[in-house]
């Protein structure tokens, strides 16, 4: 089943060529880091490491991190197969994380923001008081520094090794984005493969855009959950992005490789920022054909002059969405059409 | 009681009742005998009460999380549906989200207690088989929290407090409700309830299951009932994730601590309401006559305050609950 995909080890081996969890097709490994981690046959996105997702989406140099001391306490002694205490520190060391949310300010394509991003590969990206405070601060950051808040999410939902207290992270969040709000405050979500529980049932469903990375897996209950509990088969792309926008959940479907143009372009329009139409990240071809194989970022939009990267688009010149579909076509399938489960 | 009966406690985890049902049962059987024989059994019958009292309390001193997690989900338990009955002068019950459908899983309405009035919003579990289909077990769909927060926000132009009772298992998880956008639907409550200007007073009467509870529970006062429980997981989704089987929901109801000890301990509810001896079910009537006394005080206080006051309070318990540490201080410690 689909639910297992991300949990594998096997996105990140460490051989020359991996194989898509979606489609099957062999992928060699550097073009396949290169692309951020996107399939170059059916377009399928892995879940991106925390860093990687920063590195990625805010300019180079920008990102300055805040509250990252932050830790959690075993404040209910959870026992299950391992003290939790024992489990955190474990995790602690192995992902030389603190915990599973990384905050900081930044600016994206020069757009001053707050940015939050769950990393996946500390327990899941699960939501306990580390990740909900982060998230508080961050909105709180936001506010005061009277910038946008952007919130990716990626997260198996709330940590029960919490208890109830994780639970209650679900309403500090929300109060936070509440404050935010009556401030006249603006805030994104971006929900990335897997966002289900408790996140996708307090701040990330409550910003004032939602954004999804296609075929991303996005609901409240698992489906796992859901096909025992109805005991019928779940239909194709059920709980998938495609399947949300549909259904009227959220905004925009953004790619990967468009989502820090697409940011820049949201922000500039929450806060009355200029922006340019043909700031948007090169694609995939050229950073690959590029000689490093990672590509330098763009600069600051407000500088002076095109971003660095934007003539390597070739013909794709043409501004603004046009060059966005020119791009899109051709090269990536739908996700949910590639999908098999 | 019967022995109909009996045999159901062995399989919903209610095992520990069996000798207070028997003694209850031998006490019934006694009390028969004195009145069709007109002997004077009184002597035996209060020296079989008293031993009952003992024995009960000694049961429910020491129930375990799991055990506590059966009595909140015990059958004859005051549901919310007693409690308009018994606990309301006036209930005018109102429907609808107005978006999709009215969702029986949660009930609400304008409600007259004494002197007081508010907007009563209820997860409904049903009493026989046919209501408890209707009512999905408690189990509400996007609906239903759409319908309590456009009965939240009516009781605001009101100026009516909202009175939430929380029992839910958790919130439905489905095709059409997942279609409909849960997650979205409870998220949105949580966050329009920080906005709200009015009072809101939470309990939770039973169970407290995750989402699905927090979607009507962010109160300037939450109260919990003592052998209520709330998680934010079921004991049984928790023991299939973490200990992959569902037969150690008893180890994971005890690792949770779901219980109102707990919550109550770690700041997560304001108060324990505290049950008749021998559980809420043995008395229906005194259970009710404890929560209403708590929310007659409970509305005093609050009505008493401007509401930008009870929003800042609101928001402030909320943003404290669960404050992690500096890495430093736990290296230090």
């Amino acid at each position: 089943m689909a639910w297992t995909r991300f949990s594998k080890k096997k996105d990140m081996p460490g051989g020359l060529w991996i194989k898509c969890d979606d489609c099957g097709a062999m992928l060699f490994r550097k073009e396949f880091e290169a692309r951020h981690r996107v399939c170059a046959s059916c377009g399928y996105h892995f879940t991106l490491p925390g860093r990687e997702r920063i590195r990625l989406t805010v300019d180079e140099g920008s990102f300055e991190e805040l509250f990252d001391d932050l830790v959690a306490e075993d404040r209910l002694g959870f026992v299950d197969r391992q003290p939790y205490g024992e489990k955190l520190a474990a995790t602690r060391e192995k992902t030389r994380e603190n915990d599973a949310m990384i905050v900081g300010t930044a600016t994206i394509q020069g757009h001053p923001c707050v940015i939050g991003v769950m990393n996946f590969q500390f327990l899941g990206g699960s939501m306990g008081m580390v990740v909900g405070e982060k998230i508080s601060l961050a909105i709180e950051t936001a506010r005061e520094q009277g910038v946008p808040v952007i919130l990716f999410s990626c997260s198996g939902g709330a940590r029960m090794h919490e208890g109830a207290i994780s639970l209650m992270q679900m309403a500090k969040t929300c109060a936070a984005l509440s404050k935010l709000r009556a401030a006249g405050g603006f805030s994104i979500s971006v929900m990335t493969h897997p966002t289900t529980g408790g996140v996708t049932a307090s701040f990330a469903s409550v910003c004032d855009l939602l954004l999804a990375e296609p075929g991303a897996l996005i609901g409240f209950a698992g489906p796992r959950v859901i096909a025992t509990t109805i005991k019928k088969e779940l239909p194709k792309g059920f709980q998938r992005a495609e399947f949300l926008l549909e259904k009227g959940q959220i905004d925009r479907i953004v790619a990967r490789d468009e989502m820090r143009g697409e940011l820049a372009r949201l922000i500039a329009y929450a806060t009355g920022a200029p922006f340019r139409l043909d700031e948007t990240l090169p694609t995939p071809e050229a950073r690959v054909a590029g000689s490093n194989g990672r590509e330098s970022q763009a600069g600051p939009a407000g500088a002076s002059g095109p971003a660095v990267d934007s003539a390597a688009g070739g013909d794709d010149a043409a501004p603004g969405d046009a060059s966005r579909k020119a791009r899109s076509n051709g090269r990536r399938k739908p996700a949910a059409a590639a999908r098999k489960s | 009681m019967t022995e109909h009966k009996q045999a159901d406690t062995q399989q919903n985890g209610l095992g520990f009742e069996r000798p207070l049902l028997e003694m209850e049962q031998k006490i019934e059987e006694l009390k028969r005998l004195a009145q069709s024989t007109h002997l004077d059994l009184s002597g035996e019958i209060l020296a079989l009460e008293e031993r009952l009292r003992t024995q009960t309390a000694e049961v429910y001193g020491n129930l375990s999380a799991w055990e506590k997690v059966n009595v909140a989900r015990h059958a004859e338990r005051p549901m919310t549906s007693d409690y308009i009955q018994t606990m309301l002068d006036d209930f005018v019950e109102l429907h609808g989200d107005r978006l999709f459908g009215d969702d029986r899983a949660i009930v609400t309405g304008l409600a007259t207690m004494g002197r007081h009035r508010f907007m009563l919003i209820g997860h409904r579990k049903g009493k026989t088989v046919k209501d408890r289909l209707a009512c999905n077990f408690g189990c509400a769909h996007p609906e239903g929290y759409r319908k309590a927060l456009q009965k939240m926000r009516l009781a605001e132009r009101m100026r009516l407090p909202v009175v939430t009772f929380i029992n839910t298992p958790g919130a439905y998880p489905g095709i059409g409700a997942e279609e409909r956008g849960q997650a979205a639907a409870i998220a949105t409550n949580i966050l329009e309830m920080f906005d709200l200007s009015v009072p809101i007073v939470s309990i939770v009467i039973g169970e407290g299951g995750s989402g699905g509870a927090l979607g009507i529970g962010v109160g300037d006062r939450v109260g919990i009932l003592e052998h209520a429980y709330y998680s934010v997981i079921s004991p049984e989704g928790c023991a299939a994730i973490l200990w992959k089987s569902g037969e150690k929901a008893p180890e994971a109801a005890e690792a949770l601590k779901l219980t109102s000890g707990h919550l109550l301990q770690h700041g997560l509810v304001d108060e324990v309401i505290p049950e008749p001896l021998g559980g809420a079910h043995r008395d229906p009537q005194g259970t009710i006559q404890n929560v209403r006394s708590r929310l007659e005080t409970w509305l005093d206080e609050l009505t008493a305050l401007p509401s930008e006051e009870l929003k800042e309070q609101r928001f402030r318990k909320f943003r404290g609950m669960g404050l992690p540490v500096h890495a430093a201080e736990l290296a230090g410690s």
